[in-house]
């Protein structure tokens, strides 16, 4: 099974579940972008214990408690101590590339509208490579859509 | 002259990175094979190599966007559409909301539904079966998502059946991702 349709606990024999498994491809595809983003083969510049714990923030910004519990298990398994509390959105850091990536993360979750070339100038500045910043882009687009399918699940869920 | 776009319009401007994309005659294999599928079926446009930075989420991210924009049956493609241009209203990504406005007008052959969005944003009054899908979509955009049951009931109420649901769930998230990309690693410029 994969993670959102563990998370969202459809009753077996509903027509959401039925409706579910009629996009089970997209399910699958969704989980295997969950793997590229979160426990990529190549993680460049951004390490797995920062992508989990920038998820698991992300999560709590969307009031997704569940899915931060989730992200908090691949934070322990990550084991990096710099990195481990960023998964609270009220920490920072003082580290001026993590620090900028984390102000980053927070406007892609919170308020992408808000986004301008300014921002990017300004990873580049302390260090962030392109492909980082793609790849951190990726992984915020990626947690928020994530939030909004268990979302919507979770209302169609309720009106039963 | 070149100049950016700011305010929404059905005309599509061209999309120019902030970053440097990969250059393709230098790609990797990987990088390569990521480019194979592309979303909506552009062609190696500037957005496909700068998204190419990351081939792993890249290889996956357009033949998932691609069938949830354009799988067979389930909800009409122009109201996958719809959802499309609400998220990309709350999340002001002018690009994103040009190319699937111009979708939905060109699907539904009807100018006044998109007018009446880019003059009135979220705001918009539409048709009662097209504004429960505007609004629901435009309500599970902000963070945290704000949409309710209500919002379900009205696209219950309008006839949309549970599969349908289902596709605009997805095609109004799919675009909390695409919005997060195009709106901040570049912006739509009118040559």
């Amino acid at each position: 099974m994969t993670l959102i349709e563990t998370l969202a606990s459809v009753r077996p024999g509903t027509a959401l579940a039925d409706a579910m498994e009629k996009r089970a491809e997209i399910l699958r595809l969704s989980e295997a972008a969950h793997d590229a983003v979160v426990l990529p083969r190549d993680p460049g510049g951004l390490s797995l214990g920062l992508r989990a714990a920038l998820a698991a923030r992300m999560a709590r910004q969307n009031r997704n408690a569940a899915l931060a519990d989730h992200y908090d298990t691949l934070v322990a398994r990550a084991d990096e101590p710099a990195t481990a509390p960023l998964a609270d959105p009220e920490a920072t850091v003082t580290e001026p590339r993590v620090a900028e990536i984390v102000r980053h993360a927070d406007r892609l979750t919170v308020a992408p509208r808000d986004a301008t070339q300014a921002h990017i100038e300004a990873l580049r500045q302390v260090g962030v490579t392109d492909a980082d910043i793609v790849r951190l882009a990726e992984l915020a687009a990626f947690v928020n859509y994530q939030v909004r399918v268990l979302a919507g699940l979770k209302l169609m869920g309720e009106m039963r | 002259m070149s100049e950016v776009v700011h305010t929404f319009t059905t005309t599509v401007p061209r999309w120019q990175p902030y970053v440097v994309p990969v250059d393709f005659a230098a790609a990797t294999e990987e990088q390569h094979a990521a480019m194979q599928t592309t979303p909506s079926n552009k062609g190696i446009s500037p957005y496909v190599l700068t998204l190419a930075h990351d081939p792993e989420t890249l290889a996956v991210r357009s033949p998932l966007f691609n069938l949830i924009m354009y799988g067979k049956d389930g909800l009409a493609s122009s109201e996958r559409e719809l959802g499309a241009v609400a998220a990309s209203i709350v999340n002001r990504c002018v690009y994103c909301a040009a190319v699937h406005a111009s979708r939905f007008t060109a699907q539904t052959k009807r100018s006044d539904v998109i007018d009446a969005i880019f003059a009135d944003g979220l705001n918009a009054t539409i048709d009662e079966h097209l504004q429960a899908i505007f609004d629901f979509s435009a309500h599970l955009s902000p963070t945290p998502p704000e949409a309710t049951t209500a919002d379900v009931r009205a696209l219950a109420d309008v006839g949309l059946n549970e599969l349908e649901v289902l596709d605009l769930v997805l095609s109004s998230a799919i675009f909390g991702w695409a919005n997060r990309l195009m709106h901040t690693l570049g912006e739509p410029i009118k040559d």
